[in-house]
């Protein structure tokens, strides 16, 4: 079976392939600066963050930044690790949560096609056309009917059903889960959760694990300021602002602290995306 | 009777989408039919809403010429960075789908690196500071194509054109993803077959193979530009201020954002929400018509 060779071969040319690799690589190097930036701020002295023209490079690296960062976690009467725990379980129940609904919803509009499915379906896919400035108002009057204000609650159910990754799996379950495959295994006995959680999920690993990242990175930086005001309910996003909200003089506490905001999301993202690109000729059976 | 066979046709299918559908009927649609109604109110949120009828779409579409400078820019904005962004992400999650995995994942992750890193696209106003120091204006004088810096984010001739280079160098995000995704789950034996019918470069291969077999992801992704490009509004304020010159930046959300967070007038931006979606909506049914022509 040397099919893929074959395949590249016919529709692929060396110099094609070569300059395909050039151009993304100098593309790649250009909207990786940002990063690169924020890595090269976080250790940067005072003087160096103030200079005028700035300077894209660090000159003097120090740690200073981050020492200064850890006095002030430690003179805060909330502890840090109470933030931390915080977002972390905001972030993990609502990304759990939404994954599992969405993809479970997704699989009935996608797979079952029951009566109203489209409709459903259709209005999904249009609420993510309204500008969501202004059901912030009516979001927040449920929310406080309901009395979740000031509990995680306010945020994680919420975040449960955004539009966003229904439609993405909605998508994919239509793409890549073949009607015969669910049939077989029906036809095996399974019920049809087992269809669901063994069969159909398994086969569109590529997807869930994006929306992971997504969810993710979307929770991770939430502040759930409007929500939540309790101090030792606070997200790490939100205790971290008001460090930086400090000034000019906390410039370079505000440098380390970006960086320490983007270390989790970019592990989140390699270690799954890494899963995505592998999953390539695993999925077997298709029709 | 009826009932009960129909119950046990589909009920584990409604039991499959209803935690979802709740959820979902509860804190989107609600809210949003609620901001539809508001629309057709006065409404300060701290007084109860006054019905006005259509009075706030007369005055937004006769009567405020700001609104009609938003909608203009918002087009333009739209038009060129909705169909850029969508190009970009589709032809750089194709190239970077011919790699290793390894390879693979590091591309991704600097490509994804802006929308990953926060508001770090802040470090474009140093690029196009307005004085000589800011990066571009001083290449551009050594370099003798310029003679003067140009107020890059200042004067109205250009600050517009700056926020869709900013916008397109953010765009390689959600529909990237899904592109890449969606790349995986294209069959190879597709490839051999199309090989064998006579598909000669990777080109034809792109169009007749590849295309039509990740549809439905090209149409969660155009649906995503469309919703990005149409709405953008908070990291072109951050740019270029608010408001921006001689209003060259306002788009329909800034406008939005104006009446809803300032003057605290949210019939009038409910009003306005409630156009920016129909036009949103009229702009996916054209997309969806011309996706179907694709292989």
């Amino acid at each position: 079976m040397q099919l893929p060779i074959y395949r590249k071969r016919v529709t692929r040319s060396p110099g094609g392939d070569l300059a395909a690799l050039i151009m993304l690589l100098l593309l790649g190097s250009f909207t990786a600066l940002p990063m690169v930036y924020v890595v090269s701020s976080a250790f940067k002295p005072l003087n160096e963050l103030f200079l005028f023209p700035p300077r894209f490079f660090v000159r003097n690296p120090t740690l200073d930044n981050f020492k200064d960062l850890a006095v002030l976690m430690s003179e805060s009467w909330v502890p840090i690790s109470r933030y931390l725990l915080n977002t972390l379980i905001i972030t993990c129940l609502g990304t759990a949560g939404h994954v599992l609904f969405a993809s479970l919803c997704a699989f009935a509009l996608a797979k079952h096609r029951f009566p109203g499915s489209r409709l459903v379906f259709n209005l999904i896919v249009i609420s993510l056309m309204f500008a969501p400035e202004v059901t912030a108002i009516p979001n927040y009057l449920i929310i406080a009917r309901l009395g979740w204000l000031n509990t995680y609650r306010a945020v994680i159910v919420p975040a449960w059903q955004s539009s966003l990754g229904l439609f993405l799996m909605k998508q994919f379950m239509d793409q890549m889960v073949p009607d015969s495959l669910l049939e077989a295994a029906r036809i095996d006995g399974a019920g049809e959760w087992k269809v669901f959680w063994k069969v159909a999920m398994p086969t569109v690993r590529p997807a869930w694990l994006t929306l992971i990242i997504l969810s993710f990175q979307s929770l991770w930086g939430n502040t759930g300021s409007s929500f939540i005001y309790s101090e030792n309910l606070k997200t790490l996003p939100y205790a971290l602002n008001q460090i930086v909200a400090g000034g000019i003089a906390r410039a370079g506490v505000g440098a380390a602290v970006a960086l320490l905001m983007m270390i989790v999301p970019v592990t989140v993202f390699i270690f799954n995306q890494r899963s995505v690109v592998q999953t390539m000729g695993t999925s077997g059976l298709k029709e | 009777m009826r009932l009960r066979a129909f119950w046990k046709k589909w009920g584990v299918s409604y039991l499959f989408a209803a935690p979802y559908v709740l959820l979902f009927l509860l804190f989107t649609v609600v809210p949003v039919l609620v901001a539809i109604t508001l629309s057709f109110t006065s409404y300060n949120m701290l007084q109860p809403p006054v019905w006005v009828g259509w009075a706030n779409y007369v005055k937004l579409l006769f009567a405020d010429d700001v609104f009609l400078i938003a909608v203009k820019n918002t087009l333009l904005f739209a038009a060129i960075t909705g169909p850029l962004s969508y190009m970009l992400c589709l032809l750089l999650a194709w190239f970077i789908n011919e790699l290793k995995p390894t390879m693979r994942t590091i591309l991704t992750l600097l490509f994804y690196a802006p929308s990953i890193s926060g508001n770090v696209f802040m470090i474009w106003t140093i690029l196009f500071s307005g004085d000589m120091y800011g990066w571009v204006n001083s290449v551009l004088i050594r370099w003798g194509i310029i003679y003067e810096p140009v107020r890059w984010l200042t004067d109205p001739d250009t600050l517009l054109w700056v926020t869709m280079l900013v916008t397109l160098w953010m765009s390689l995000g959600t529909s990237f993803l899904a592109f890449i995704a969606g790349l995986q789950g294209i069959d190879e034996s597709l490839y051999e077959a199309g090989a064998i019918d006579g598909v000669r470069n990777r080109w034809q291969e792109l169009w007749f193979i590849t295309l039509p077999a990740m549809r439905p992801q090209l149409l969660f992704g155009a649906i995503i530009s469309i919703t990005s490009s149409f709405a953008a509004g908070s990291h072109i304020v951050a740019l270029v201020g608010f408001p921006s010159t001689d209003y060259a930046g306002h788009t329909v959300i800034t406008h939005l954002m104006d009446y809803g967070n300032i003057r605290f007038e949210m019939g009038y931006a409910s009003a306005i929400a409630t156009l920016l979606f129909v036009a949103m909506l009229l702009t996916q049914q054209l997309v969806q018509r011309m996706l179907r022509k694709i292989g």
